[in-house]
């Protein structure tokens, strides 16, 4: 007797996401769970960022600047090292705007996204101070700089999604829309932004991740829980998923410890590297589709990785 | 929760009328309304009062004329097979059989009906004896339909069985022997088949109708029922349905729960 065998039928899928004007990049549109392919389809690769800071990161660890020395003072050159690295997309952190560091005026840092923009050739991610009212400020005169280049802009929070979600829907862009670990907030906020009529498919969410070894299983149990709702119709929770794992996982102290500090850890290259890789790899399997990095090393082992998830496993 | 919106049935003064003058505008009404008010089926009775050798044509109307304002499928409810069968050739996307009973006869109809138009079916836990009394006999009949559906290549998730909920003021010892059978047909199949019912039945001619349609459904809801035939003009019966879903993990909770249900 031939044996059937049970596949999960969803009923919905994840909104597709179009980012970058010229050369665009597709992301999300999964009717099934994670390279799954067997169950549904897989239309869109995983897409790697690599990181641009606005202003010369200081707390870096040595082994994260050495591949950018000579470039970290200047974003429009280290912005085309990271095209030149393999990032599919570009995320520019517009740091100098916060308070504490140059309190960069919301005009500076349009001079500053604009002239990245125009550099590469690949599309945007554009990432506030973390200041929730400085970056609605200066969110606003940014996307109005890059109109129609259908960038990435965020975070847009509970408290400052009105500004963001206006400059995007104006200027063609999509939202990041940050919630702290928290589905029901994160449903929420996708919500209030759609009511304001931005097209679901221009939100992507970002659960606030932490790294290995620091509440890793937590953000995966929540982005698996939330995918699962979105394959079943949830349509408010059918966005792409973006995950700022460089900065988590360099925040780590198995990242940052030197191999002097720490020499029974093993090499701190070594060390560091696998902690951003193996961050990525996990939520890539919880439905991640974005992803933030800091390491070109970490940007080359993840896509071997991920190529390889990629091929198909229909049966 | 799989609502069938109960309003496009002949019973209706509104709607009986607009059979016999032949004016879409009623059927038209209540198929956005109902659309509107997230029914996933729109329930579709010619009603008592029509002739049977014209109650294909008139459900044939009705079809077209409801699916050509609310892009939703319908639930098509007779007890004349060729009337199902005039509503299921003109229906747009996958239709519902409402319904069979256990008889063998009628299963022999509807099943293969149901295979044929690749359509879902209603089967009802009784049969010509009438509605058993027991959760037990309930049962052994729903697994009559089970087998049958199997034979036809009916997949469990297009089988709706009903438990058959009676008036309460006239059979009230069947509200806990629905409540037991919904609870077993759950697991009469694995994947289980759905289970449906006929909501506004458990309160004819009571008072407070709202109010028992409203409560008894929360009941059914939490011993297993997905899909039920009901009122969905009533906005507390909606509002009570979001809650239960909230609260029975089967939606994901935000502060804007009462909103997300309703909306498409």
């Amino acid at each position: 007797m031939a044996v059937t065998i049970a596949k999960e039928k969803w009923t919905s899928k994840v909104g597709e996401m179009v980012l970058g004007a010229d050369s665009s990049v597709n992301v999300g549109g999964e009717s099934t769970l994670p390279f799954l392919q067997f169950e549904g389809a897989i239309p869109n690769k995983p897409v790697l960022a690599l990181e641009v800071w606005d202003l010369e990161p200081e707390d870096w660890p040595e082994i994260l600047k050495a591949p950018f020395a000579g470039v970290l003072a200047d974003p429009v050159a280290w912005a085309k090292k990271n095209v030149e690295y393999g990032a599919d997309v570009v995320s520019l952190r517009l740091m100098s705007a916060h308070p504490d560091f140059k309190n960069a005026s919301p005009e500076e840092c349009a001079a500053t996204a604009k002239a990245v923009a125009e550099a590469v050739n690949v599309p945007l991610i554009i990432i506030g101070c973390g200041v929730e009212e400085k970056d609605a400020a200066v969110l606003e005169k940014v996307g109005e700089a890059l109109a129609g280049k259908s960038c990435l802009i965020g975070c847009a929070t509970e408290k400052n999604y009105k500004t963001i979600t206006a400059t995007a829907m104006v200027n063609g862009h999509s939202v990041i829309a940050s919630t702290p670990l928290d589905i029901n907030l994160s449903k929420q906020l996708n919500i209030l932004m759609t009511e304001m009529n931005l097209p679901a498919n221009r939100i992507a969410i970002d659960p606030l991740v932490g790294a290995l070894g620091y509440g890793i299983e937590y953000a995966y149990s929540i982005m698996e829980r939330s995918r699962i709702g979105a394959l079943m119709g949830d349509k408010m929770l059918a966005m792409p998923v973006i995950c700022f794992v460089g900065q988590e996982a360099w925040k780590a102290k198995e990242a940052k410890s030197t191999d002097e500090e720490s020499p029974e850890w093993g090499a701190q290259e070594r060390r560091s590297i696998l902690w951003e890789v193996l961050t990525t790899t996990t939520f890539a399997q919880a439905g991640g589709s974005i992803f933030v990095l800091r390491h070109p090393e970490s940007v080359k082992q993840v896509k071997v990785h991920l190529d390889k998830m990629m091929e198909s496993n229909v049966y | 929760m799989i609502l069938i919106g109960e309003r496009i049935n002949g019973m209706f003064k509104d709607i009986r009328e607009a059979i016999q003058n032949k004016d879409p505008e009623p059927v038209r009404y209540w198929a956005k309304r109902q659309y509107e008010r997230c029914a996933a089926y729109l329930d579709i009775n010619t009603g008592p009062t029509v002739e049977k050798e014209d109650q294909p044509a008139v459900m044939e109307w009705l079809v077209k004329t409801a699916q050509e304002v609310a892009p939703m499928a319908c639930c098509l409810d007779s007890t004349n097979p060729d009337a199902i069968e005039a509503g299921l050739k003109v229906h747009q996307g996958k239709a519902m059989i409402n319904s069979t009973t256990a008889d063998q006869w009628k299963m022999d109809i509807y099943i293969p009906m149901a295979a044929k138009y690749n359509a879902a079916i209603i089967g009802l836990a009784m049969n010509e004896k009438g509605v058993p009394k027991s959760a037990a006999d309930r049962i052994a009949l729903a697994m009559e339909i089970v087998v049958n559906c199997d034979m036809n290549g009916i997949p469990m998730e297009d089988l709706y069985i009903d438990p058959l909920m009676l008036p309460c003021n006239v059979a009230q010892e069947h509200g806990v022997e629905v409540l037991e059978t919904l609870r077993q047909i759950k697991t009469l199949a694995d994947p289980a088949p759905h289970t449906t019912m006929g909501l506004s039945n458990s309160s004819q001619r009571c008072t407070n109708r709202h109010l028992i349609n409203r409560t008894f459904l929360i009941m059914s809801m939490a011993n297993g029922l997905d899909s039920a035939i009901a009122d969905v003009d009533d906005d507390e019966l909606l509002d009570a349905v979001a809650t239960a879903n909230i609260l029975l993990n089967k939606e994901i909770y935000c502060d804007s729960f009462l909103k997300t249900f309703r909306a498409r």
